[in-house]
């Protein structure tokens, strides 16, 4: 029997972008929290300016809960499932620790897909057999979350539409906030920068993009020192605004907020009625019952959605909140592969930098051009961004100019390390009847309990997308003085990804959605669901703004309504 | 160097938030210049008494941790048409990619031991029938064009196939010849110059930027910064020797 524990007022499972953030105004509320997180505390100690160590050796996150419960990944029912790896880490701060930081707002099209389109080019265009809906909200609701995020955690970037004024500095595609972003943006490159002339030799209106990375003192955090390494590394000097660093601490500083670290939640319990009791976990050899008046569920959407199957009860047969049979529908690993690769004839001077500090040209993504006549809707967000480092560009594609290895090669090499740029093309991505998340039936996590099973492939419109998206960047290489240029397939498999959507969508319907327009369950009253598994569409861009505004927003739902939730 | 942000009874296991000068003294960045000589003088220190016999000793107690030694030898007869030595400068040989690949296969690699064990045998199995000699024996010409047998799939006894080997292979020694001096390989630096990469710094600034290719390198390992080793909270220099005002780019001046 697990070591029954005294009660909290709220459990949160999961101490990352989206728990870390619902922590904080339920601690300023005055409620009881306790944050259960599968990994621990980092500190900049533990973040060595270290390509081997980030990318091949795979710390910390290796050694992780994550890592030994990677999905298994198939593109169709037909297809056996194959284990990879999980491109998510365990610590206190989550994956915001290692991430590139990119901390964008939906445009105001993501959250009305299906009404904008049937408006504008008629109900047809809606792709066959995608179960796309719109948001049970617009953005303006979303509007005041995202600003509060942004001042909070702490984000650098140029705003591009306050308040309906627009600024061709920034993304004159945004919808309107009411403020400046708290920073200005990372500083422009000599790459960008010749990025940016040729955008707007196209006419294109090219911006810096905006960042989870401070750029000036922020609430005790030094600016960034550009010195690379923020893929799958943790900053040095806290630069990046992981939710470690400000939210967390912050809560922690109220006395409301708990955090217990190499906690694995194994399972939500549930009482006859049909409400959450509070949760399982594992910390140790010890079994623990931590009960709970409501329960947000916070980790990644692969284990939001493994942990509501795995809890199976009496009043929840199938898994909680599943009685409708939605939880693990309308999943969608967000496109972002089928990159453009660019050689040029000049040194790019990339060797430092970091993936946020990039142009993004916004023309083409969501609806802001004209669909009419093209054979898809939605579009993409095109990137390119600095950070060049030695091992991956000695590992470049070489253009067909040499054959992998040998003398020839390695002049190769020691010519255009530092003269090939790779893009970074983030596509609208549509959920479909037959992509989703289940249980495996055959591979097992070290505790025995059945991983998550993706099956789910790439459509004809986000591979339209795709091809479409590469022209313009190749048009874009060149225009900038590109000599070479190689386009990746358009995609296909949907593999395990850090941007994964849906699997406890957000709607009005709960006949179609596993939570209401609060976050909270339809079938599950005290139960709360954070993060990119409640997002219906993907955008053209980073999801994590998003996902904590979303958070911040359920979260002050919940103080707010403490009574009538908790019951 | 923790400061407290308030009177809560902090578990043991939370940090405080540091504040920003701590933060970039632990990344020595104030006073970087004075942060590198300190680290420099500690190494000094510790060594002086043997200096010279140390390094004369350290090839000939550095063992084979993993492969065998008739591995080890193919292994670098591989490497070495991978990325030669030649008119240009070093290559994967004079990096000791071996070596880290040796290392790497008892931690981070491990799980390709097999397959090292298999195709190495496999190319010399293929080296001997077609040529009388093991791989590593042969002349660099003949070398050539078993490897390129070898990644075209024309040679057999790879698990799974010979271009899936040689494409391991390949991954590995650019690793080797390219990757923190730390883990064995890019002895003295010879994969950074090779690529004109200036080397890893703390913070770059818009002129070091500007500069790119032409910076002077600095030859360091992540780990010749001491807030990255295991000892460092006894290895920051104490706030009176550190200079003040460098935020970027100065750990080469």
């Amino acid at each position: 029997m697990p070591k029954r524990l005294a009660k909290t007022d709220v459990v949160i499972v999961g101490m990352g972008a989206a728990g870390g953030v619902a922590a904080l105004p339920l601690s300023n509320a005055g409620l009881k929290v306790i944050g259960l997180e599968a990994g621990g505390w980092l500190s900049p100690r533990d973040f060595a300016p270290d390509e081997l160590r980030n990318g091949s050796r795979n710390w910390p996150q290796s050694v992780q809960k994550a890592a030994t419960e990677a999905p298994t990944i198939r593109a169709t029912p037909m297809d056996t499932a194959v284990q990879g790896g999980h491109p998510m880490m365990n610590a206190v701060g989550g994956t915001t620790m290692h991430y590139w930081a990119q901390s964008w707002r939906l445009n105001p099209w993501d959250f009305k897909v299906v009404s904008e389109t049937r408006e504008k080019y008629g109900a047809h265009r809606i792709p066959e057999g995608s179960t796309v809906e719109d948001w049970p909200f617009g953005y303006e609701e979303l509007e005041p979350y995202y600003d509060k995020v942004e001042y909070t955690v702490g984000i650098s970037g140029q705003a591009g539409n306050v308040q309906g004024k627009k600024n061709k500095a920034g993304n004159i595609f945004e919808g309107e906030r009411q403020r400046e972003y708290p920073m200005q943006p990372l500083r422009s490159s000599p790459f960008t920068d010749l990025m940016g002339t040729a955008a707007r030799s196209l006419e294109w209106n090219p911006f810096q993009g905006p960042a989870a990375i401070t750029t000036e003192l922020f609430d005790g955090r030094p600016p960034c020192q550009y010195h690379g390494f923020c893929n799958k590394g943790g900053c040095h000097v806290q630069a990046k605004s992981s939710t470690a660093f400000n939210v967390i601490p912050k809560a922690v500083d109220t006395g409301n907020l708990e955090v217990v670290t190499f906690a694995r939640v194994t399972q939500i319990v549930t009482d006859d009625d049909g409400r959450v009791t509070g949760v399982d976990y594992i910390k140790g050899n010890e079994t623990f019952f931590q009960p709970a008046e409501v329960v947000l569920l916070s980790s990644y959407a692969y284990e939001n959605v493994r942990l509501l199957q795995l809890s199976k009860s009496r009043a929840f047969p199938n898994g909680l909140s599943n009685n409708a049979g939605q939880v693990g529908r309308h999943y969608l690993s967000h496109h972002q592969g089928a990159p453009v690769t660019a050689l040029f004839d000049r040194d790019l001077h990339n060797w430092y930098g970091l993936p946020a500090q990039g142009v993004a040209i916004d023309e083409w993504a969501d609806d802001n051009f004209d669909h009419s006549d093209l054979d898809f809707i939605g579009g993409a967000n095109l990137w390119v961004h600095t950070d060049r480092k030695p091992m991956s560009a000695a590992k470049m594609t070489t253009f067909g100019e040499t054959r992998n290895w040998g003398s020839d090669w390695k002049a190769f090499i020691m010519k255009n390390a530092d003269r090939t740029n790779s893009s970074y093309i983030q596509k609208t991505t549509l959920p479909y009847e037959d992509n989703y998340l289940d249980l495996d039936p055959g591979v097992k996590d070290p505790l025995g309990f059945p991983v998550t099973r993706i099956t789910a492939h790439y459509r004809d419109n986000e591979k339209r997308i795709a091809a479409f998206s590469q022209e313009k960047m190749e048009q874009w290489y060149l225009q900038a003085g590109a000599i070479k240029i190689v386009k990746s397939g358009v995609g296909n498999l949907m593999g395990a990804s850090t941007h994964a959507y849906g699997g406890t969508r957000m709607g009005l319907n709960s006949e179609t959605n596993v939570v209401n327009e609060w976050g909270f369950s339809h079938e599950v009253p005290n139960l709360g669901i954070l993060g990119g598994s409640v997002m219906g569409t993907s955008g053209a861009r980073n999801p994590t703004l998003t996902v904590q505004a979303l958070s911040w927003r359920t979260a002050e739902y919940l103080a707010n309504n403490w009574r009538s939730i908790a019951g | 160097m923790v400061k407290k942000t308030n009177n809560n009874d902090l578990k043991a296991d939370q940090p405080a938030i540091p504040s920003r000068r701590n933060l970039l003294k632990s990344a020595g960045l104030v006073g970087a210049a004075a942060v590198g000589t300190v680290a420099t003088s500690n190494v000094i220190a510790a060594d002086s008494d043997s200096n010279i016999a140390h390094v004369a000793s350290t090839a000939a107690l550095e063992a084979l941790e993993v492969l065998t030694a008739e591995e080890a030898e193919t292994l670098e007869a591989i490497c070495d048409c991978l990325i030669p030595a030649d008119e240009h400068g070093p290559g994967a040989k004079e990096a000791r990619a071996v070596h880290y690949i040796d290392r790497s296969l008892a931690s981070h690699n491990n799980g390709s031991r097999h397959n090292y064990m298999v195709g190495l045998n496999a190319v010399n199995d293929f080296a001997r029938k077609t040529r009388g000699k093991p791989f590593y024996q042969l002349i660099r010409d003949h070398q050539d064009s078993i490897l390129l047998a070898v990644q075209t799939n024309k040679v057999s006894g790879f698990s799974p196939s010979g271009s899936g080997f040689f494409n391991m292979v390949r991954s590995h020694t650019i690793d080797g010849t390219f990757c923190d001096p730390y883990y064995g390989g890019n002895q003295n630096f010879v994969g950074w110059d090779m690529l004109r990469y200036p080397g890893i710094r703390l913070g770059a600034s818009e002129a070091d930027v500007a500069a790119g290719a032409n910076l002077e390198p600095n030859h360091q390992s992540a780990y010749d910064h001491s807030t990255y080793t295991k000892l460092a909270n006894n290895s920051v220099p104490t706030p009176g020797s550190a200079g003040t005002g460098h935020s970027g780019g100065s750990d080469h001046a």
